[in-house]
């Protein structure tokens, strides 16, 4: 287990900023997720904790020593590649145990250690193979292995699930946490899956363009997204996403949906005649009757009924698409008018021109409206 | 392989036979000029049908070739020994130089890299006559005309740019990810180059050795203005035959077989390495 803290890290390619002024701290023993579409930097990021890049400017400290300067080899980090990247012409055993020899220690404590961390990862009945005779399945565990088995106390981990099938995703998915835990390392954790983050993340570090957007717990990126970008990448089905022009009631803010008020609760003057755009989560949304208050009519378009839950496609008075989720099994309309219940009090808004979320005012007043 | 038709087999074959007819030819004819003695070969019409002798290749090992104007000494296995020599060791240190440099450009890009690489390249571009007068120059002031040290090292005019060129294609194939993953676990960039980077592009770097030592065995002109005749490769000794008395034919194809025999026997051993290509199968992507 170890700290770590990155001080405002610059990395350029040419002209090109990939990393953009970044800092970021991680406590011992967390699990960081790096989250971010591909290209936002968090490949070269991870390379450069490694050590295998060199920063232009800023500081990378493992365990409160500056390790800036340091190479790669002695900076004690075990790290995993999304390709794998194992050596194409040694066996397993070996790949699994190079970790191992460059610090000397016998031959059966390496050949122990390799052969422990091949059970963990059920691997060890193919030691003796090389990369090319591997399945997708096994070469992924052998990568974890290598990185695995030295315990290092920084662990990183670049997308390594990217690369294997479904089924093993979610298998590892699940088996993971339980082995990481084992560990006992503080692990930095790369993936372009929102699934993978939410499920293997302490915390989430959302990336884009070469700067961290966001930083927080599973649910505080969820349930607080900083803006618009963030609360599309989080989530399935994706959130809903209406151009609005908030307007003065007798009693707040509100949007028109279909010719209906919708009240947005905790929103005062200072979001009327703004151009925003209103987030639904899709399962803040439910199906009722007409006679409710505030029931916003609808036309059911199509339905997908997915394992857990059924996705409604359904069509606003002007024609917005607007997506419902809800347990699979409980009742819904499957085609024609309907009408939908909307919680302003879980939309989220966002200004249109920036993108960034608009809190509700009660919040924002102590912070002189900063996210305005 | 897809299906064919009868008559796609046939045409296949005809065009395969006549292929290897047009290159084989010239090399079996050869092969059979070496076992006559000049009468045969220059009967007229030519036949294969002759007795054969092994003469030719006795005056080449003795060093005598005996001729109708009288008995002519030979250098011709000296000839060859400084062919294997001069290839060999101009190989030698063409790899000893040039897989480092390769594996430098390949993957460090600095200030004026591309330059000097491309400045190396270039020397394969111009053709050989063009420096030969300022080196001979050189050479004579230097006192290198005529040594193997002086060859060798003008002989990496041939050898160093090809290897370098090939031999960092290959090492540009190698997944850089492939190396870092070697340098976290623990791993010096020296023992990277050695264990990892060396081993997978190890069929370029055969296949380059090989075709430099092919190209330097071939050397002519370089060898013919550098160097007087105990320091001579083959294929300035194979002049020797151009006698007074005429063109010794049959000892001239002697010298031809026995001259592409270790060329042929290397290329052959160095076959599967050519054909195994690199075996990045455990990258993805």
């Amino acid at each position: 287990m170890t700290t770590l803290q990155l001080k405002n890290i610059v990395k350029r390619y040419k002209s090109q900023t990939v990393l953009d002024d970044l800092s970021l701290e991680v406590a011992d023993g967390e699990r960081l997720v790096l989250f971010g579409p591909s290209g936002s930097g968090k490949t070269v990021l991870l390379r450069l904790i490694a050590g295998v890049i060199d920063p232009d400017e800023g500081r990378v400290l493992i365990g409160g020593e500056d390790m800036t300067a340091v190479d790669a080899e002695h900076r004690g980090v075990g790290m995993a590649f999304q390709n794998f990247a194992l050596f194409p012409h040694m066996s397993a055993s070996d790949n699994i145990a190079s970790a191992l020899t460059s610090r000397k220690s016998s031959k059966e404590a390496i050949a122990g250690g390799v052969q422990k961390v091949a059970k963990l990862l059920k691997i060890d009945h193919v030691l003796s193979h090389h990369p090319k005779a591997l399945s997708n399945g096994q070469k992924q565990r052998t990568a974890l292995a290598r990185a695995l088995v030295g315990s290092p106390p920084l662990l990183l981990l670049d997308d390594p699930l990217r690369n294997v099938d479904a089924k093993l995703r979610f298998e590892m998915r699940l088996e993971l946490p339980r082995l990481l835990a084992a560990q006992g390392a503080t692990v930095i954790y790369v993936t372009q899956d929102y699934k993978e983050a939410m499920a293997l993340g302490d915390r989430i570090a959302v990336m884009a363009e070469g700067r961290i957007r966001q930083i927080g717990t599973p649910a505080e990126i969820y349930n607080s997204p900083a803006d618009i970008e963030i609360a599309r990448l989080f989530g399935d089905p994706t959130i809903n996403l209406l151009d609005v022009v908030p307007q003065r009631g007798p009693d707040g803010a509100f949007v028109e949906l279909s010719g209906v008020r919708v009240r947005l609760p905790g929103f005062g003057a200072e979001i009327v005649g703004k151009e925003c755009v209103l987030g639904l989560r899709p399962e803040t949304i439910a199906f009722t009757e007409a006679s409710t208050l505030g029931a916003v009519p609808v036309t059911v378009e199509a339905e997908t009924p997915l394992n857990e839950k059924t996705v409604t496609l359904a069509l606003t008075a002007r024609g917005r698409e607007i997506l419902v989720s809800r347990p699979a099994g409980t009742p819904g309309p499957t085609a024609g008018p309907a009408h939908i219940a909307v919680n302003g009090r879980a939309a989220f808004l966002f200004d249109r021109a920036s993108g960034q979320r608009i809190r509700p005012s009660e919040v924002t007043s102590k912070r002189n409206g900063e996210a305005a | 392989m897809e299906t064919m038709s009868p008559l796609e087999r046939i045409l296949r074959g005809i065009a395969l036979t006549l292929v290897v007819i047009f290159f084989m030819f010239p090399i079996v004819w050869i092969f059979l000029m070496s076992f006559q003695t000049n009468e045969t070969i220059l009967r007229i019409p030519p036949s294969v049908i002759f007795t054969p002798t092994l003469d030719n290749y006795a005056a080449l090992i003795t060093g005598k070739l005996t001729t109708a104007a009288g008995t002519l000494d030979i250098a011709f296995m000296r000839n060859l020994g400084n062919s294997v020599f001069l290839s060999v060791a101009s190989v030698a240190l063409a790899l000893v130089l040039g897989v480092p440099a390769a594996y430098a450009f390949a993957r460090h890009k600095f200030r004026g890299s591309e330059d000097i690489a491309f400045t190396l390249l270039s020397f394969r571009f111009a053709p050989p006559l063009l420096v030969l007068l300022p080196l001979t120059q050189y050479f004579q002031w230097l006192g290198l005309s005529n040594t193997y040290f002086g060859l060798i090292w003008v002989y990496q005019l041939i050898c160093l740019p090809l290897i370098l060129w090939i031999v960092r294609g290959y090492f540009e194939d190698i997944s850089a990810d492939v190396e870092y993953a070697y340098r976290i676990a623990g791993h010096s960039w020296f023992s990277t180059f050695r264990k990892i980077a060396l081993p997978l592009a190890g069929p370029g770097i055969a296949a380059a050795g090989l075709l430099a030592f092919i190209f330097a065995w071939n050397n002519f002109v370089f060898a013919l203005v550098l160097a007087s005749a105990d320091k001579q490769p083959v294929t300035v000794g194979a002049l020797a035959f151009v006698t007074a008395s005429g063109i010794q034919y049959g000892q001239i194809a002697a010298a031809i077989v026995l001259s592409i025999t270790p060329t042929l026997a290397l290329a052959l051993y160095a076959q599967r390495y050519l054909v195994e290509g690199l075996s990045l199968g455990a990258v993805k992507g």
